[in-house]
């Protein structure tokens, strides 16, 4: 872990259109180990919402329990987070989302907090279709007690101390396509170019958005033998579908679009641009999805990218009828009916 | 009329008896029954229904127990009834078994009694119900309904309901269904006219009308608890279905669709979640408090069970949260649908390390009502859960209590927000320090501030200004805050309710939830035998102060309790250092509501053993 920042700052560093540099995003200084890809995943997270041109405190940074956890205290300190109970990172998010449709909610996970004690929560989060981004920062294994395997592990991946995990795998990505997501993407940690756009096209996305991130464990799952190491990672990744995030106002463009290209329109008007897996790839094609996934698994290559969007779905406030006003804003005469609506209900029981 | 005729007769009873109904459930024998019910509450007579039914959909035993009380006991009584009105030969023996000496018992004649079954000591009166269905309709789901219709109808002509009153209820019930008005009516005169046409007499058993219910509904109290929480401001309602406390959420819905809906937009200004499961439930409530929402789950002992590492989140991290315990026979999955009070010490402790939650326990619906919105200040002043502990006998059973009322003055209590100008004008933002020493700290809800405010709600311990620590003495700080907190909050909480029938303070009873009834009539009871004693009834945990003070003053003090291990008393030892031995405790837990008889013969007995231990 580090144990200071440096206050100096570029003077020429580049600003957003509400006027900050990424300075007024940044978070405390972070405790995880050196070179844990989380830390890489707060620094896209940061570079995202300041591109997006949000203010900061209009976020709410929401985790469960683990090292994944710990992270919404590394980015956007002006910003409210609320590190919760292990697992249980979507009902909370459910309930403020719930509360103030007018904040972005950034979830951050683990494999742990997801695959395993999380399960029944991430199901049912992706069910609702809640406006979020859930980023799963994936490294194979339980950083916090000190490396066991986790659900995500692959088979046959071996550990620290050189046990091959016998367990089939929980995909994430597979999983979320099969319940419904309406955003599904994959993304690496050592891959800012493509993290961050993903980032901007989840965080714009009205509905779920999951990415997960495969996030190397530097301590204990980065060694010969691991699937999640940052070697492996690299040698087995194959960037897919990805790759830019056009603002409705503003276009990026980034060296990496290479090929021919297909734009798919966001709710908001914003669009991300997309580079084909294959002429005949469609990311709104969820069957189609699932099945180039399971083709590179079985070639033992890792996707990544976006992988499947639906653009146009009804999220959990419009499911819910909610009024454009968040709930917490209501006033008081807005919610209580008062003494004369009571006599009325008074003569129906009688 | 009955087989054998030697069994003594009632004196005539005038609005002070019994009837029990045994059914099969999901007969629709529910809305005829509590017609009945209704009947006798409009004809001013108070009279109190009760639920016995099993964790069952179709096919098994369900009792309805209607008590009639000219002085106003709407407690069980106990005891054996006088009226058992039997539609269901599974139970039959049973049903014999509970009626009273000289009392009556009413069957379907169309086929003959078991012989076994008859007592001589008991009236039977017999109407052939299914001959009668089968000869007046020809759609066997309406034989089944009417059938139930039909015994109400006799039982009118039997003990004295007022027809207009039955007429009254057909007429409501079926308001949005009108071509439902007539056959029913003709269903009820088909009874009465049978029961006349047969028994030639009515029973020693009589309604009188009265004017005892003015100023008075009938409700159940998980639907005052669902309208408490309209009123109390709640936002978000997120839910896991389980008996008893299923009604609670579905109140909720009902009320606010009728009563929140926008008027120009149509959209809800609400949200009811069904969660997963009771761990999602209690994340949603917990999640939208910390946003600024007003949100409640209800849920019952196995709900509690799992909700209890979010409450000690939610009591740590001081984070409002509204949680309604419907109670029920435990522990593990127990009788579901059967009352019991022993969710207390889960509550008052709940979660791992040291905890203390704030629980209320209402004893009415007009409480269920009013406590349901009071808990929503109370968590918001506090910034920390508040338990409801209600049960299944108020949750789910129709009772008799005040007319609503509402405040049209009050408001909310949102509690130490701060708003974005209140930060512009303090210092640095402290969310754990404490600025004016009741233990209570400010909060800030997210998105107020671009600059101020924000911090990192954790279960972790922290500083004053929510910095992750490890060091002891912060922790202790923290740790030792929430103390002073917890002193401050009886304050802010409904105080026991003391009734005094003696000054000389040798006898005190201390009760609390739905025992409330009984007891009053059980000390009424003893009040006739020359025993004055004292009761103070419980509301809130923490307790206020005239709790350890009644203790104090009285000689002998009596603890009422519906379970097993005493619970009430456990708290009471615990928190207020009392000597275990200065409390006897009175325990009913068979899964019944409490009934007057049952106390009454409890402390009647202890006093007569205290009585001879001092004789000799």
């Amino acid at each position: 872990m580090s144990f200071f920042k440096p206050n100096f700052r570029h003077p020429e560093s580049p600003k957003n259109t509400l006027g900050l540099t990424t300075k007024a995003y940044e978070g405390g200084v972070s405790t995880l180990c050196a070179g844990c890809g989380h830390d890489s995943i707060s620094a896209a997270i940061m570079q995202a919402v300041w591109g997006l041109n949000i203010e900061p405190h209009r976020v709410a940074k929401m985790s469960g329990i683990g090292c994944s956890s710990k992270s919404p205290n590394y980015f956007l300190n002006k910003a409210h987070g609320f590190n919760s109970v292990h697992g249980r990172m979507p009902s909370v998010t459910t309930g403020a989302n719930v509360a103030n449709r007018d904040l972005l909610y950034i979830g951050v996970s683990g494999d742990g907090d997801t695959a395993s004690i999380g399960m029944g929560q991430f199901a049912h989060v992706i069910r609702r279709n809640l406006n979020m981004t859930y980023i799963v920062e994936n490294n194979g294994c339980y950083g916090l007690t000190k490396g066991q395997d986790s659900a995500t592990a692959d088979e046959g991946s071996k550990s620290k101390k050189g046990k091959v995990n016998p367990f089939e795998s929980i995909d994430l990505v597979a999983l979320a396509l099969e319940l419904g997501a309406t955003f599904v993407a994959r993304s690496f940690s050592g891959d800012k170019d493509q993290l961050i756009p993903l980032l901007k096209a989840a965080m714009s996305h009205k509905g779920f958005a999951l990415i997960d991130v495969v996030s190397p464990c530097v301590t204990f799952n980065n060694h010969p033998g691991s699937t999640k190491s940052y070697d492996y990672t690299r040698e087995h990744v194959q960037a897919g579908s990805v790759v830019d995030f056009v603002p409705m106002k503003q276009e990026i463009t980034l060296d990496q679009i290479k090929g021919s290209t297909q734009q798919v329109a966001l709710h908001n008007g914003d669009s991300v641009r997309l580079s084909k897996l294959s002429d005949n790839y469609d990311p709104t094609d969820r069957i189609n999805a699932l099945k180039v996934l399971h083709d590179h698994k079985s070639q033992d290559k890792l996707l990544t990218g976006l992988i499947y969007l639906e653009p146009e779905s009804d999220n959990f406030h419009e499911i819910l009828n909610l009024p454009d006003t968040p709930l917490n804003e209501l006033t008081e005469s807005a919610l209580c009916p008062g003494d004369s609506a009571l006599s009325n209900i008074n003569a129906g029981l009688k | 009329m009955s087989p054998i005729n030697t069994a003594p007769t009632l004196d005539k009873k005038v609005n002070d008896f019994v009837v029990k109904f045994a059914n099969v459930n999901g007969s629709g024998s529910a809305s005829a029954n509590s017609m009945f019910a209704k009947a006798i509450f409009r004809m001013g007579i108070p009279v109190s229904p009760r639920n016995i039914f099993p964790s069952n959909i179709q096919g098994a035993p369900t009792w309805y127990e209607v008590r009639v009380s000219e002085q106003g006991y709407l407690g069980r009584r106990g005891g054996q009834v006088e009226l058992m009105v039997s539609v269901n030969p599974q139970s039959m023996a049973d049903d014999v078994n509970s009626v009273c000496p000289g009392g009556y018992f009413f069957y379907d004649n169309t086929y003959p009694l078991d012989f076994q079954l008859i007592r001589d000591d008991i009236h039977y009166i017999g109407l052939p119900l299914t001959e009668i269905v089968n000869a007046t309709f020809d759609d066997p789901r309406r034989r089944q309904l009417f059938k139930n219709i039909i015994y109400v109808g006799s039982l009118a002509y039997l003990i004295g309901i007022e027809f207009s009153a039955l007429e009254s209820i057909v007429n409501d019930t079926f308001k949005a269904k009108p071509k439902l008005i007539e056959p029913n009516i003709f269903a009820l005169q088909l009874g009465f006219d049978e029961a006349q046409k047969t028994f030639n007499q009515p029973l020693p058993l009589q309604l009188e009308r009265r004017k005892k219910n003015d100023g008075k509904i009938m409700l159940e109290g998980n639907a005052a608890c669902g309208l408490g929480a309209v009123y109390g401001g709640a936002t978000v309602c997120a839910w896991y279905p389980i008996t008893p406390s299923t009604s609670v959420a579905e109140g909720f819905e009902k009320y606010a669709t009728k009563l929140r809906k926008d008027p120009d937009t149509g959209k809800n200004n609400f949200a009811i979640i069904q969660a997963e499961d009771e761990l999602s439930a209690i994340g949603m409530v917990v999640g939208a408090n910390w946003n600024g929402a007003r949100s409640f789950t209800a849920t019952s002992g196995p709900g509690v069970s799992l909700m209890q590492e979010f409450l000690g989140l939610a009591y740590f991290a001081e984070v409002p949260a509204v949680l309604i315990d419907v109670q029920r026979a435990g522990p593990s999955t127990g009788m579901p649908t059967r009352t019991q009070q022993s969710d207390l010490l889960i509550s008052a402790y709940a979660s791992h390390g040291d905890t203390k939650q704030v629980c209320l326990f209402p004893a009415t619906p007009k409480e269920c009502f009013e406590l349901t919105a009071d808990a929503f200040d109370i968590a918001e002043r506090l910034q920390t859960p508040v338990i409801m502990l209600t049960d299944l006998d108020l949750g789910m059973n129709e009772h008799i209590c005040d007319d609503l009322e509402w405040d049209d003055t009050r408001r909310y209590d949102r509690g130490k927000v701060l708003c974005a100008e209140d930060l512009d004008n303090i210092g640095r933002f402290g969310r754990y320090l404490d600025v004016d020493g009741d233990g209570i700290t400010n909060r800030t809800i997210p998105g107020t501030h671009a600059e101020k405010g924000a911090f990192f709600t954790r279960g972790t311990s922290r500083d004053e200004y929510a910095v992750y620590t490890e060091k002891g003495e912060a922790y202790e700080r923290n740790m030792e805050r929430l103390l002073v907190k917890w002193a401050t909050a009886p304050k802010h909480l409904p105080k026991p309710v003391l009734t005094n029938r003696s000054q000389d303070k040798k006898i005190g009873v201390i009760h609390y939830g739905t025992s409330l009834e009984a007891t009053h009539e059980a000390l009424d009871m003893l009040s006739a035998d020359g025993h004055q004693v004292n009761d103070i009834r419980i509301v809130a945990f923490p307790f206020n102060d005239e709790v350890s003070a009644f203790i104090e003053e009285h000689e002998q003090v009596f603890v009422v309790e519906q379970n097993r291990d005493a619970q009430m008393k456990t708290l009471l030892v615990n928190e207020l250092e009392i000597a275990p031995k200065s409390l006897l405790s009175i325990l009913q837990f068979n899964g019944d509501p409490i009934s007057a008889d049952m106390i009454y013969r409890n402390i009647k007995e202890k006093l007569n053993a205290s009585a001879e231990a001092i004789s000799a």
